[in-house]
């Protein structure tokens, strides 16, 4: 009896750290798009380096990015992206750390295209939220890729829209996710 | 009991090892992340490319091109007579463009002396953080300046160089934080003709700007030129310029109030020909605006 616990233990201990599957990027696609409607002036960004850690087995999924890797079309509007609403000097990076909530209802060693529910804790401008939203997870060929979509508000996360570029700058973004993760090797 | 004591501990040991793979506060971000300090250019110490009157250490971001309409108006001391300056104005039109990161050039145009001017501004070294960083940005300016006034004299012989002026200037700023921006600008202005001969063709001046942000678009701004030579007494005076700049998305305002009337090295430096005592000064601002002529691919 003794015996037979002890190798349960250790089985359980040693498929514990080598059975994770662990999948990432460093190439992350964010965009970023808060234009009024009908205003001619398009303020849309993207950034095409966020990383990106998905661990298949427990459902573990998160993302960081670097504020200023949002690149704008125009440089004044990065410029004052980063000076006057994110703040990127003194908040230079936003972190989202959630759960997979369906995550047993994905095989991810199956190729295909699965509905996935994500929840979790977005960290931006120094302000923590509760973020929930839908996306896709498709797997092919050994590779996952993580698609959403969600809306965010500015107030929320304490960026202030003055009065004044109020019909240019939405109150809202609409952000979108598009990372392709391979196995991560450890 | 030792059984019981054992399989205790045994399923401890388990929930342990379960609960830790379902704890919410892994960090896998910490697998993947690259920690080495990446280098970074220190932006934003001013708002525009002039801290009022004089160059800052700011650059125009690459395929920009910045508009820039500057007014100074009359005395202020003349009173409502003439609406504490506002009925006359001296103006400036410039174009400044940056081709580089460390690379911008410039023309104006002035309505003082008819003068057209224009700029080359280069940085070898930019304040960073980071991987080589460096406390401080290091720019160097070279300008010219054409007068396109008639030539006071067309008696006598008169030579085209006679309109030609150039300014050299070292640019040492750093921003010391968020809110706090300094810079030194030792500056030479040649003029190639003086008009008495007891002044001199080369003036050597030290520039100092700061700048002191109030809220996220609204700074209080200074500049400074102190004149090592060519100051003669009751002619001409150190300009001061004071003022606000106002951020309002596209457009930069610099409201100021200022002794010199020039709007460009030359003039503003050389040409500064009243004081601050008995509020001799004047009103004037710049006004800013960026065009993008070059998008950027995303």
């Amino acid at each position: 009896m003794k015996k037979t616990l002890f190798l349960f233990a250790l089985i359980a201990f040693v498929s514990n750290v080598h059975s994770q599957e662990k999948y990432f990027t460093k190439a992350g696609k964010l965009g970023f798009d808060a234009t009024v409607p009908k205003s001619p002036e398009n303020i849309d960004a993207i950034n095409k380096a966020a990383l990106c850690v998905l661990d298949t087995k427990t459902g573990d999924i998160q993302f960081s990015c670097l504020m200023k890797g949002f690149e704008f079309e125009r440089a004044l509007m990065m410029e004052h992206f980063n000076e006057n609403y994110a703040e990127s000097d003194k908040y230079p990076k936003t972190v989202f750390k959630g759960v997979v909530t369906n995550n047993t209802s994905i095989n991810y060693s199956k190729d295909g295209t699965y509905s996935a529910k994500v929840k979790g804790q977005m960290t931006m401008h120094g302000e923590t939220k509760e973020v929930e939203t839908e996306g896709k997870i498709i797997s092919k060929s050994g590779k996952i890729q993580v698609l959403a979509n969600f809306n965010l508000v500015f107030a929320d996360y304490k960026i202030v829209i003055p009065q004044l570029v109020a019909d240019k700058l939405a109150k809202t973004a609409k952000i979108s996710v598009d990372c392709l993760l391979e196995p991560l090797k450890k | 009991m030792k059984q019981l004591l054992l399989n205790g501990f045994a399923i401890l040991i388990l929930s342990i090892i379960s609960l830790n793979s379902f704890a919410q506060d892994v960090d896998l971000l910490d697998l993947v992340e690259d920690k080495t300090p990446k280098k970074e250019i220190v932006k934003n110490a001013f708002k525009s490319i002039r801290v009022i009157n004089g160059h800052s250490m700011e650059f125009l971001s690459p395929g920009t091109m910045d508009f820039r309409i500057l007014h100074r108006f009359g005395p202020l001391n003349q009173g409502t007579k003439n609406f504490f300056g506002l009925d006359q104005a001296s103006m400036r039109l410039g174009f400044d463009f940056g081709i580089l990161q460390n690379l911008q050039i410039g023309v104006g145009r002035s309505t003082f002396k008819k003068e057209l001017d224009g700029y080359i501004k280069y940085a070898p070294i930019r304040q960073a953080t980071g991987a080589h960083a460096f406390p401080a940005t290091i720019a160097f300016v070279a300008g010219m300046t054409m007068n396109t006034l008639d030539f006071a004299d067309p008696t006598v012989t008169n030579y085209f160089s006679s309109r030609l002026a150039y300014y050299f200037q070292t640019i040492i700023g750093r921003k010391f934080s968020e809110g706090l921006t300094l810079q030194l600008s030792p500056t030479m202005v040649h003029n190639n003709l003086v008009p008495l001969s007891t002044q001199p063709n080369d003036v050597y001046s030290l520039g100092l700007g700061g700048r002191l942000k109030m809220s996220k678009r609204m700074a209080f701004t200074w500049d400074y030129y102190y004149l090592i030579n060519g100051i003669e007494d009751d002619v001409n005076y150190n300009p001061l310029s004071i003022g606000v700049d106002i951020e309002t998305g596209g457009h930069v305002f610099q409201l100021h109030v200022s002794n010199a009337v020039g709007m460009n090295e030359r003039a503003f430096i050389t040409e500064t020909t009243s004081s601050w005592e008995n509020f001799d000064i004047r009103m004037g601002f710049n006004l800013s605006r960026i065009f993008q002529i070059k998008k950027h691919k995303k």
